[in-house]
């Protein structure tokens, strides 16, 4: 027995509500978040990750205070992103309780930014979110980095990408596949099973999960060391618990 | 006012999440955040967490004019480090090839690349972040209620290597076998994140607010004994 694979539920935020898009867009209200990161612990999540998608800097406050708020009363790693752009927003969202912060759009912007971050506060709460789209007619396959919540094309190879950000201090990253992103059609796992083999740190698998079976598949064949959903989870059509339980039937060490 | 719990700040990140679960299991102690010598030295129990770079958590510490108060502490009063707050506790880190408090005889070293595969040949990743179980080396009062094998959450690329194997108070595996717990007189300290470990971890810190450990040798410069 050794390390267990993580389960990480999800929370999109914006305006101090948890909603849930679907490939980015097209958000639906699913609840206040300290209610729903509370169930989400006592239902045994190993971890919890907030994406702030906030479009205007008005609401953009709110999450400290949401983080404090949960951070009083859920005592598992938060992972916080979403609008992240400087060494200053990183200490302020560790400060109201996030273990980890998550940069993707101002990664890209500027790379020196995750190695200052990484410096100055530990390769262990620097995660890289890799929002990665197939480049149509690849072959081998290949992805495409986007940013802006996937709205922005960079030309950047992803797993060429993740490299570089591993080099530069990430200390885990955060992958989200865009095709599946909001489909339930599961993980892109060939994408995930290439970023596991490339890179030595943890990755996280997301976008597209739809069943318990595709968190399954995510460990046994994209090989991540976690993985994240959303929805499955905010409708109440699966708790963690039940989906812990899927994967230890598996053969897959979880933590119960 | 008096400290009944003084958590050190050295400057390195976040302690919200430490002072807070402690907070959360103690709620009737005044529990201070503090990098003040004068605040360590009053407190009735001292809490020594941290994160980031070995080095300039020993950097930070020392300009701050701490090292006298922890090494005080923790030869005096019930002292529980955490994560890198047991690191420093060593001789010496192979991060940084830095040099450490040398409380505890050993050496903290990271996991080697050339052994990071599991049994059934999969690489394993650092750092070693995530659940994993700790087999308790030793009967603890800071083991109680706990069941031995529960998982904790760890977040780490150095692990101890203690030169005294009477002082592991647990063990985890990754894929080796390895020291995640050292516990000597009035010290406790863990590799792993209680303050972060859901209500396994909060039971460790409720036990060690209420710990109350024979102490055998006086700070240097003080008499103030615990018995």
């Amino acid at each position: 027995m050794g390390l267990a694979k993580r389960i990480i539920p999800c929370l999109d935020v914006t305006a101090g509500r948890v909603v849930k898009g679907v490939n980015f867009v097209e958000l639906k209200d699913a609840g206040d978040p300290v209610e729903i990161a509370r169930r989400y612990d006592d239902q045994g999540a190993d971890e919890l990750t907030f994406l702030d998608i906030t479009a205007t800097s008005d609401d953009r406050d709110l999450i400290l205070h949401i983080i404090e708020d949960v951070a009083a009363q859920v005592f598992i790693p938060l992972t916080v992103g979403g609008g992240v752009r400087t060494v200053d927003d990183v200490r302020r969202l560790l400060n109201a309780g996030a273990d980890k912060v998550s940069v993707n759009t101002a990664a890209v912007q500027n790379p020196q930014f995750v190695a200052d971050a990484s410096g100055r506060y530990g390769a262990q709460c620097i995660v890289v979110a890799v929002d990665a789209k197939r480049v149509a007619g690849s072959d081998p396959l290949r992805w495409e980095v986007y940013t802006h919540g996937g709205r922005k094309a960079t030309g950047l190879d992803a797993l060429e990408w993740g490299r570089k950000m591993q080099a530069s201090g990430a200390g885990e990253i955060l992958l989200t596949s865009m095709d599946r992103d909001g489909t339930r059609l599961g993980f892109d796992l060939e994408l995930t099973a290439a970023f596991s083999a490339a890179l030595r740190i943890p990755i996280i698998a997301s976008g597209g999960v739809g069943s318990l079976e595709h968190l399954a598949d995510g460990v046994t064949k994209g090989r991540a060391d976690a993985v994240l959903a959303a929805s499955i989870f905010h409708y109440g059509e699966y708790t963690v618990r039940q989906a812990k339980e899927f994967m230890a039937a598996r053969g897959i060490e979880v933590r119960l | 006012m008096t400290i009944d719990i003084a958590v050190i700040d050295y400057g390195m990140g976040n302690l919200r999440s430490v002072s807070k679960a402690i907070e959360h299991v103690a709620p009737d102690c005044s529990v201070v955040v503090t990098s003040d010598p004068a605040e360590v030295a009053q407190a009735g129990r001292v809490v020594f967490p941290g994160q980031g770079a070995m080095r300039d958590c020993i950097r930070e510490m020392e300009s701050r004019g701490l090292h006298n108060a922890i090494v005080s502490a923790a030869r005096s009063k019930p002292f529980l480090g955490i994560c890198i707050g047991l690191q420093m506790l060593f001789t010496h880190s192979e991060e940084g090839d830095t040099r450490c408090l040398g409380l505890l005889a050993g050496d903290v070293r990271h996991f080697p690349a050339s052994r990071m595969v599991d049994e059934r040949g999969e690489k394993l990743k650092v750092p070693h972040m995530g659940w994993n179980e700790v087999e308790q080396g030793m009967a603890h009062p800071l083991w109680q209620g706990i069941p031995d094998r529960s998982r904790f959450y760890f977040v780490h690329s150095y692990y101890p290597d203690p030169a005294d194997p009477a002082i592991v108070a647990g063990w985890s595996r990754y894929p080796f076998r390895f020291a995640c717990a050292a516990a000597r007189e009035n010290l406790f300290a863990v590799q792993f994140h209680p303050e972060k470990s859901d209500a396994i971890g909060l039971r460790l810190l409720a036990n060690f607010v209420a710990w109350k450990p024979q102490v055998h040798a006086a700070p240097e410069g003080g008499a103030s004994v615990i018995v």
